[in-house]
């Protein structure tokens, strides 16, 4: 979707403030945002490109208006939801219902092996590699409603393929729960002087890591 | 949950009693816990160990070993370099957001930079939770089209003619920087080059520390 998240090339939003001595969390909430968030992810209900995607249908108002942790909060609400673990009516009310929970919480003693174990999208079996190291490339005009990780400011522009990373997990279909579609993975040196134009404001290039899906050789 | 909370639910976002202005953080999240908990989804203790881990177990101090061992160790070097991911686990460093990594080195005329412009992606395995710029919307709107403006907001100025390559991290692949090895760190230890290993040196917003007792 072009939504506000699709933010590469944008300005406007002025100056980058790094902070010193930026403690890990700002704010105890924070603490808890981040652990439910990872605690609730983990029970099964999605996956992670469907809590991107989640996250990007925040309206773009209320998303520029918002913290990184209060972006997880909206999307993780409306996953909640819209992947049957609570009801809009005990979120809106915050009383729980009689239903029996969907799922089993994760208990501590599991977390240290669910981290370890991330969430890998590297896949042995997929979509046969169209394309190879060195081939240039053009990244397709492409702007579907759902999730997509070709971001606008790359759409149409050539490059070259650089690295294949291997078949992995199509996020595109995978944040829809549309299956994994597991296809090549590349990375794609794009000119600074093709994606900006003649003015680019710096000498070199952009990498970007895509998919199969999002390219066509030239 | 709070009575000021009017989010749709459905997957297309179509309501209109959106206020643009986000509800009380602390309360929402404290509403949304509490709820988790009554239902038997979420569990106190389990939430403690995910907080405890990126408090006290992963950090910055693990990218900056891997860089430490990265420059003293041209085996490992070469190893980073087949597989990044196979040669970090190897420090018992791995899993959530650090499962597929790629190393990108600096070098006289070469600089790396690494932002994801969809989201905040970042490599925890190694470098722990995200600073708060990494996932600001300024960084994410300008690294890919001004990477010199945003090393002059970090105090950082190259080289006219060093080449810039901005890494957006699109995809699951993680990328950690190697930055170049400070002058007069030869006789350094692993353990003392890894002071050197700054968390934004990693990222490519910032350099290497000097090596003690050298001038700028």
């Amino acid at each position: 979707m072009n939504g506000i998240h699709d933010m590469g090339g944008m300005d406007g939003f002025g100056p980058v403030k790094p902070e010193a001595d930026e403690p890990l969390f700002h704010a105890d909430w924070e603490k808890r945002a981040l652990a439910i968030t990872l605690a609730t992810g983990s029970l099964g209900q999605w996956n992670i490109d469907a809590s991107r995607h989640a996250r990007e249908l925040t309206p773009p108002a209320l998303y520029l208006n918002s913290s990184y942790y209060e972006r997880w909060m909206s999307g993780l609400e409306r996953l909640l939801v819209q992947r049957g673990l609570l009801t809009a009516a005990e979120l809106q009310s915050g009383e729980p219902n009689d239903a029996p929970p969907v799922r089993q919480a994760v208990r501590a003693a599991q977390v240290p092996a669910i981290l370890a174990r991330g969430g890998p999208t590297l896949r042995s079996e997929g979509r046969e590699a169209g394309l190879r190291i060195g081939q240039r490339v053009r990244a397709l005009n492409i702007n579907p409603v759902g999730h997509t990780r070709l971001p606008r400011y790359l759409r149409g522009k050539t490059g070259v393929v650089m690295m294949d990373h291997g078949l992995h997990v199509f996020a595109d279909s995978n944040a829809h729960f549309k299956g994994e579609q597991p296809q090549h993975l590349y990375n794609v040196v794009f000119e600074a002087s093709e994606v900006w134009g003649a003015d680019a404001r710096f000498k070199g290039t952009v990498r970007a890591d895509l998919w199969e899906a999002h390219l066509e050789a030239v | 949950m709070t009575h000021d909370h009017h989010h749709d639910h459905d997957d297309h976002g179509h309501d209109h009693d959106h206020s643009d202005i986000p509800p009380d953080p602390a309360l929402r999240v404290k509403a949304l816990e509490t709820l988790l908990m009554q239902k038997g989804l979420v569990d106190a203790a389990a939430l403690d160990a995910y907080i405890d881990t990126y408090e006290t177990k992963i950090g910055p101090r693990n990218g900056a070993r891997v860089v430490a061992r990265a420059w003293s160790d041209p085996d490992y070097l070469a190893r980073l370099r087949q597989d990044a991911t196979a040669a970090i686990a190897e420090l018992g460093y791995g899993g959530r957001q650090g499962e597929h990594m790629v190393i990108v080195e600096n070098a006289p005329g070469k600089h790396n930079l690494v932002v994801c412009t969809l989201c905040s992606c970042y490599p925890w395995s190694v470098l722990g939770l995200p600073p708060v710029w990494y996932k600001s919307d300024a960084y994410r709107a300008r690294a890919v089209i001004d990477p010199r403006g945003v090393l002059a907001d970090f105090g950082v100025t190259l080289p006219d003619d060093t080449e810039i390559s901005v890494w957006d991290s699109t995809a699951e692949i993680r990328y950690l920087v190697i930055p170049e090895r400070p002058a007069g760190s030869e006789g350094l230890n692993e353990d003392q080059l890894a002071d050197l290993v700054t968390r934004d040196s990693m990222i490519g917003t910032g350099l290497a520390a000097r090596a003690p007792g050298t001038s700028p």
